[in-house]
Order: C-alpha cells, then structure tokens, then sequence
C-alpha cells in the first residue's frame, strides 16, 4: 500500500518526464537482484515515467529478458536490445540466462504496468488500461487511480475512472464517501459494478442509510442490464434467423418451387464461401489497397459460380430424376460428397481464414456486455436485400412468371410456349446462386471449411420443412422464428439441448400440420 | 412353406453360405495355425462380423424402403441405439478393471458421479440388456412412426424429418450430461458373461452368432415379403390411396413393417458394438444413415439378397481404397450414389436379372 502511495507521488512528480535511457543500476536490479530489489526496480521504473519502462516491463513479464554478464538484454527473434540504454546489441552474446519471473513479482508487474498505461501519453492506451480496470481494480491501486482521475482530461475515460475509482470507495470507512460512490455506480450498467455493489445491500454494511441507497442503485442497475439483454437476444434472434433465411431461401427455390430435393445444398453454400476467400486472397496479392472493398467483388462472383456449378449439376444429373425424390435425395448427396473431397483436395482439409473487411470489425456497444457485430448488423441488411430481390424476381420478371407456371401446372406451361426444361436449369442456377450468397455472408462470421455446407443442410430443411413447400413467406416467418426460438431456449437450457429442444419440436409440429405453417390452400389428390 | 420361401438352388446357396460362417471360418481361424496361408486373422474375423452387421441392417432397411416404400434416413439411430443398450452391460462387465479401479465405468468416475444414473438401472443384467436392445428402438420407431403415419407423412418429408431425429440424438449423445460417454462413448470392453471378450474363442462365437442373425433375418424377410401382408406392403408402396380405398389400414401395415426394421437394426448394433470394441455418437451421423441406403440400393431394392451382396461389395471396396486411397474413397462412394440412382435402379441384382434374359 505504502509502496503504491510513493509511486503514485513518483508519477505525480515526474509524470510528464522527458524520454531519456533508464538507469542501467536499477535495470540490472531488476533482473538479478532478490525479491524485494526486484520489486523497488519496479517501482522506480514506473516512477521514472520513461515510455521505455513499460517495454523493458512488458519484456520482463513476456519471458524475453536474459543476462550476459553485467548486462541485460531484452531478446527477441534472435536479436538484442540493452534493455537499459535501448540499443541494439550486436553480435548476440553466447552464454545468456533467462530472468525468471516469480509469481509475486508478476502480480507487481502487471500492477506496475496497468499504472504506466494509466498515465500514458496516448489516449487508446488510456482507454484500454481503464476499461482492463472496470472489471475490478485492487485495493493497493487506489492511490494510482485517484492519481490518474486528477491528471485525465478526456471526459469518456474520466467518465470511466470515476466509475472505477467509485468502485474502489465502496469499501472506504467514511460513510460519506460510501454513499457518494453509490449514487454515482447507480447511473451505471455493467454487471461487474452489480456485483461489487450486492455486498453494500446486504446486512453486511453496519449504515443503514448506505443499504437503502445501495438497494435503490442495485434496482436501477438491473432493470437496466434487464433491458440490455432483452435487446442483445433480440438481436442475436434476428442475426441468426436471417443466417437461417439465407441458407434457406435457395432451398425454397430448388425444393419448395422445384420439388428437388438437392442434399448437395450446403455443399453450395461451401462453395460460395470459398469463392470469397478466393476473392479475397486475389485482392490482397494485386489489390491491396482496394482490400476493404473485395466484398463487392466476392457477392456477384459466389453467385455465379454456385449457380454455374448448380446449373452444370442440374443439367448432368438432376434432370433424369424429375418425380423421383428419393433417388434424387441420394444422387445429390453424393454430389455433395464429392464436392466435400474436391475442396478438400483443391485447398486442403484444414479451415481457411477469411478476413473481415476493415468497416465489419467491431460493433455496436449498447451497454458494457452487449455488443453488437457490424459483421451480423450487415448480413442481417444483406439478407433483407437478397429477399427483396428475390421476390421481386419472382413476381415481376419474366423468368419468375415462368418459374412460377412450371410449378403450378407443368404440362400447361409447356403448352403455352414455355421452355419447361430450361426454366428448370435456371431455376435451379438461381437456387444454387443463393446458396452461393449465403455462403459469402457465411464466411464473414465463421469459419470455412469442407464441412460447412453440413452443418446448415438440415437447418435450412428444417426452415423450409416448417415454413411450408412452396411458399416464401412461409420460409420467412419460419426462419426468424427458428432464430427466435433457439436463442430463447438457449438463454435457459444450453446451445445443445435448444437445438434439440428446437428439432423435437418440428418433428413434433410436423406431425400436427403435415404441409407446414403455411400449406398452399388446396384439394390437390396426393400421387 | 419351405418352398415358398426359396427355390431348391436358392436353398442350395444359402446353404453353402451358412457352411462358410458355421464350419470353414471357425476352422481357418481356430485349427489352421497361423502363418499357414489359409490361416484366417482376428482382423478378417472382425471385419467379417462387422459388414454382417451391417447386412443385417441393410436388410431390415430394404424391407421398409425396398417394399414398403419408405426411405429412412434414421435407421443409423437405431443401429446406434442397439449398440448403446448392449453397450451398457458392456459397460459393467468391466467392473473394477477400469483406469480408476472403481466399480463404475471410467467417464462416470471422471465426471464425478457417485452413482448411476436413473436409465442404467439394471443394466448390469445380461437379460435386461438384450431386452433393452429390442425395446428402446422398437419403442422409439413405434413412437415416431405411429405419429408420422397417422398424420401421412411420407415420401421425401418423411425422410428429412427422419434425418432431423437422427441429427438430434446425435446431439444429444455427443452431450456428457446425458449419460453415455459423451464423444468418446463406451469403449476398452473386458467381457460378456464374465468371459474374457478378447480370446479367439469368444470372437469366433460372435461371429458365428452374427452369421445366423444374418440367416434368420433374411428368411425372417423372406417370409414376411411372400405371404399376403408382403403383397399388402408392395401395393402400399405403389399406389397407397388405392390400397386404402379398398378397405385396408395402411398405418398398421406401415408400422409394423417399420418397428421389425428397426428392432433388426437395434439387433445388429448390439452385435455390433462387442466386435468392433466401440460405440460412439458419429454412429449416429447422418451420414451413416444415408450410407444404409445407398448399401440396398447399390444390391437392388425389393430383392432382400441384393442389399446383402450391395452391403458386401461397397464396404469391401471401402475397406480396399480406405487403406490403400484414403483421399479417393469419397470420390467413389459419391460417384457409387450417383450412378447407381442414375443407371441401376434396380441395383446389382436387377443387372443380373437382365442379363439372364438377354
């Protein structure tokens, strides 16, 4: 405690402090000297204030200080730096030793290093050490805090370490000083301070007024985590149910319209994602520069080349398997097959890295525990989109008035003029096309590899199964409403047993309403 | 009766069969030393109970598609099912001889379980075992299947949601908390019967078991698919609203047809699982399921002998290329989906019909 108070003053006396080299006296202490040496070096290296302290610090704490002789080094990828004048030491000495670290002098350096961040020059730094600190500062840092809180300009992190230093207060003797950091956690909503304030509303605290103030602050603070969770599931309701729609809205082209049972359906949507990651590795070797914007480029290209690789399927084997959907079924999983072992065999069997352009990383931060991905806030546009158009595809253009006459009366169709088997082949390409874009949408929120088609096939049956053969709408309202559903159940029961909980349940309904949620009304006789 | 069930050449064969797993595979691998040529490994006998396993399910699997009409993509899950049931006495034979030398099977002890868990009552009793791998997937097919066929789901819908309930016990086995083992199962079996699992002897006597359930299975089938109810199934499958116009409950045709089907499954996983040494939840993949299929209709559906020979030939072309071609096997089971659907509908068998008649 006493210790932090002195190196608090340290700062305070030197803070804005020139850059100069360290003193080589306390460095060598630092890495040879005996517990206690090795903790005042600490202490006088965050007192010097140097930018180079907290270097030779983070050095220390990483594992990449040795000795030689007198001197110490700080070594990495084979190559030396004096770690007290900052030079690099060349060539490499033969006989160096490892500092070792012990576990109290690990906890001071991360102390001593979360104190000069505290003080730093750059604001990011700033804003990072403090937010390190919100989950719960140490006692002995209240000092450095209060330090740090006098000396902050910018009032986001004054903001923030005023919420951390009220934290601290909490367990201060002044009753005073206790109700006054209470009022101020009040305005507060992250979980952290709910915890650290439950203690205060407890028979634990001898002042009464202190506990009545502490009740009131605890309710306003969850009502208020309440309501941010309330919109983190929402929204991650929404996210997965338009993941869910995309992966589906093929399906309902090539099953729902079509009536073909294509297995192979994710094994598009796997391809649609590699197309992406080609795109991407295509723009970072001659594009650099245009990087952010690969995107643009990968959407239209994962559209065609699934719907080229679903027309090309189409016309070789699907098109001799009209009216016989168990043979279908089996064909396509073995074209799903193969398509799994192409990819393996073209990129390989381990994950590819596709990379989030520049403006998907990061979030929305609603509240301290609820972020919201630009990532899933963009597919969830996106899917809005591919919908939009989609629809209006089907209504108003002429291929999707031909769509929509094959499957209602194929023989009639013909009848009036309509190439029947080409309207097939391209209805089939759209279908696969979609799949193409989900898989694009896919690859910017996980990972790509040969088994990703697998995971989603029976999930986008299940939506389409729900929603009801042949019917859009239907394939919305089931899609958000899985979405819906499995993260509800999930907040309760585990991601496993709502998924289970969730199939259970189709099975179930499937049973009850055997045409989906939203059968075409009909007397059609079955075949 | 005899008879009707197969011609006197038919009988012929299968009486060459039965000499082969009763009499010539015990004597090659018990009397014939090993070294002699004719020796036949521990590894060929186990190979050889394991694709009789799987005949026996790609029987039970073309007596409901083949004949009835209906493709499941869930007789995997049942197969599992089986497997797991036999699987838990398995399990208790170890007794203390585990890795903790606790009287409990070793992921208990590890998940720090002081006793055992409500469903694996009495599974220390070899009967109860044995009655478990009959009722849990007869029970479970009774269920689902009543269900389904009332309400008709048939044809594609059927299969998908078949697919979906495979997925989800999947799942729910891969959990630990369900009580199986979780990813790893059961596995490291010491004994049935408090005999020693690994000897030749005990080997051989479930191979041969294996063998004869194989035999009754197919005159099981056999028998069904030539007496008037296999009559009523085949025109199920061709033409149902016709069938029920005329008079018949199709739902009671389909349901027992569909729970014998999945009671011979639970009945060869059972089998199953003491040979290989191990259950584990991938048994339930739905790749698995769709596999079963694809044995019956690589043979010729409809024919019951075809999706033994289809059974034969595609999990010994298996076991070549996944030794000697690893990265090809996929190539050529997805090219066998294919041309089989696309150019032999009616599988190995039918070919062989035709060529006779021509």
């Amino acid at each position: 405690m006493l210790r932090w108070m002195l190196i608090a003053l340290l700062i305070a006396l030197c803070a804005p402090g020139a850059a100069r080299a360290l003193d080589a006296a306390t460095v060598g202490k630092l890495a040879t000297g005996d517990g206690d040496e090795r903790a005042a070096a600490v202490a006088a290296l965050v007192a010097s204030g140097d930018p180079r302290a907290l270097e030779v610090l983070k050095a220390l704490s990483d594992g990449e200080m040795q000795t030689a002789g007198n001197r110490v080094l700080i070594v990495k990828d084979d190559k030396a730096v004096d770690a007290a004048s900052g030079e690099a030491v060349t060539p490499l000495p033969e006989s160096r030793d490892d500092v070792i670290v012990n576990n109290r002098l690990r906890g001071e350096l991360d102390r001593a290093k979360a104190g000069l961040r505290l003080m730093s020059h750059d604001r990011e730094v700033r804003r990072a050490a403090v937010k390190e600190l919100e989950g719960g500062a140490d006692d002995d840092m209240r000092p450095l805090v209060k330090q740090a809180l006098a000396a902050e300009t910018d009032p986001d992190i004054r903001a923030s370490l005023a919420l951390v230093s009220a934290q601290l207060d909490l367990k201060s003797t002044d009753k005073a000083a206790r109700i006054a950091a209470v009022k101020l956690l009040a305005g507060s909503s992250s979980s952290a301070v709910k915890t650290t304030l439950i203690p205060l509303a407890d028979k634990a605290e001898p002042d009464a007024e202190v506990r009545a103030q502490a009740k009131e602050a605890l309710k306003l603070i969850e009502s208020r985590l309440a309501r941010a969770q309330m919109v983190g599931l929402a929204f991650s309701g929404v996210s997965l149910g338009s993941i869910l729609l995309l992966a589906a809205l093929g399906l309902a082209i090539t099953y729902g319209l079509m009536g073909v049972i294509n297995m192979a359906h994710g094994e598009l949507i796997m391809i649609g994602a590699y197309t992406t990651y080609v795109v991407q590795n295509l723009f970072r070797a001659h594009a650099p520069g245009a990087f952010d914007w690969y995107l643009a480029m990968a959407v239209p290209a994962s559209f065609c080349v699934s719907a080229l690789v679903g027309m090309a399927l189409e016309r070789s084997v699907i098109r001799w398997l009209y009216g016989r959907p168990l043979e279908t079924l089996l064909a396509t999983w073995g074209i799903s097959l193969m398509l799994i072992q192409g990819v393996r065999t073209i990129f390989g069997a381990q994950n590819v890295q596709v990379e989030n352009p520049a403006f998907m990383s990061g979030g929305i931060e609603i509240l301290a525990d609820v972020v919201l991905p630009y990532s899933r806030i963009v597919i969830i546009g996106f899917a809005a989109v591919v919908l939009l158009g989609m629809g209006l595809m089907l209504a108003r253009t002429r291929l999707g008035l031909f769509v929509r006459g094959v499957t209602q009366n194929r023989a009639m169709a013909a009848c009036v003029g309509v190439p029947t088997a080409r309207v097939d082949t391209w209805a089939f390409g759209l279908g696969s096309g979609l799949a193409g874009l989900a898989g694009c949408a896919l690859s910017q929120i996980g990972n790509v590899g040969p088994d990703l088609g697998q995971s989603y096939i029976i999930d986008s049956f299940m939506v389409v199964v729900l929603g009801g053969v042949g019917q859009l709408a239907g394939t919305v309202y089931a899609a958000l409403g899985l979405g819906f559903a499995n993260k509800l159940l999930e907040d309760w029961s585990g991601a496993v047993l709502a998924k289970i909980a969730v199939l259970v349940f189709i099975i179930v309904f499937i049973q009850k309403r055997p045409q989906g949620m939203f059968a075409l009304k009909g007397r059609a006789v079955e075949s | 009766m005899i008879s009707r069930l197969y011609g006197p050449k038919a009988w012929i064969v299968l009486a060459c069969c039965a000499a082969v797993v009763f009499v010539v595979f015990p004597v090659l691998n018990l009397v014939v030393p090993e070294g002699n040529p004719l020796h036949v490994t521990a590894f060929g006998v186990t190979l050889g109970g394991k694709i009789m396993c799987y005949m026996i399910v790609a029987v039970a699997m073309d007596l409901v598609w083949g004949y009835a009409g209906i493709l499941s993509l869930g007789h995997g899950l049942f197969f599992a099912l089986g497997g797991y049931a036999f699987g838990m006495y398995l399990m208790r034979q170890i007794h203390a001889d585990g890795q903790y030398h606790v009287d409990m099977p070793d992921f208990m002890v590890f998940l720090d379980w002081k006793s055992f868990p409500w469903h694996w009552t009495w599974s220390e009793h070899f009967l109860w075992a044995v009655f478990l791998v009959v009722a849990v997937p007869g029970l479970l097919a009774f269920v689902f299947g009543y269900f389904a066929f009332r309400s008709r789901v048939k044809g594609v819908y059927f299969s998908i949601i078949t697919q979906a309930l495979t997925y989800a016990a999947m799942l729910l086995f891969f959990r630990n908390a369900t009580g199986f083992g979780g990813n790893n199962g059961f596995t490291d079996f010491k004994r049935i019967l408090e005999v020693p699992i690994t000897t030749p002897q005990m080997r051989m006597a479930l191979f041969t078991i294996t063998g004869a359930t194989l035999i009754a299975t197919l005159l099981l089938g056999r028998f069904l698919v030539t007496s008037k109810f296999g009559r009523v199934l085949a025109a199920i499958r061709d033409a149902e609203a016709r069938v029920m116009s005329c008079g018949y409950d199709t739902l009671w045709y389909k349901l027992f047809v569909w729970v014998l089907s999945a009671v011979l499954c639970g009945i060869a996983g059972a089998l199953y699982v003491p040979q290989v040494g191990i259950i584990n939840p991938s048994e339930m993949s739905p790749a698995n399921s769709i596999e079963i299929a694809i044995w019956t209709a690589v043979g010729g559906r409809g024919t019951l002998v075809g999706p033994i020979i289809g059974t034969g030939l595609v999990n010994g072309a298996k076991s070549v290329f996944t030794v000697a071609w690893p990265e090809y096997w996929l190539y050529v089971l997805g090219l066998i989906f294919i041309l089989v659907t696309l150019f032999l509908p009616d599988g190995v068998v039918g070919l062989a019909k035709r060529w006779r008649k021509a």
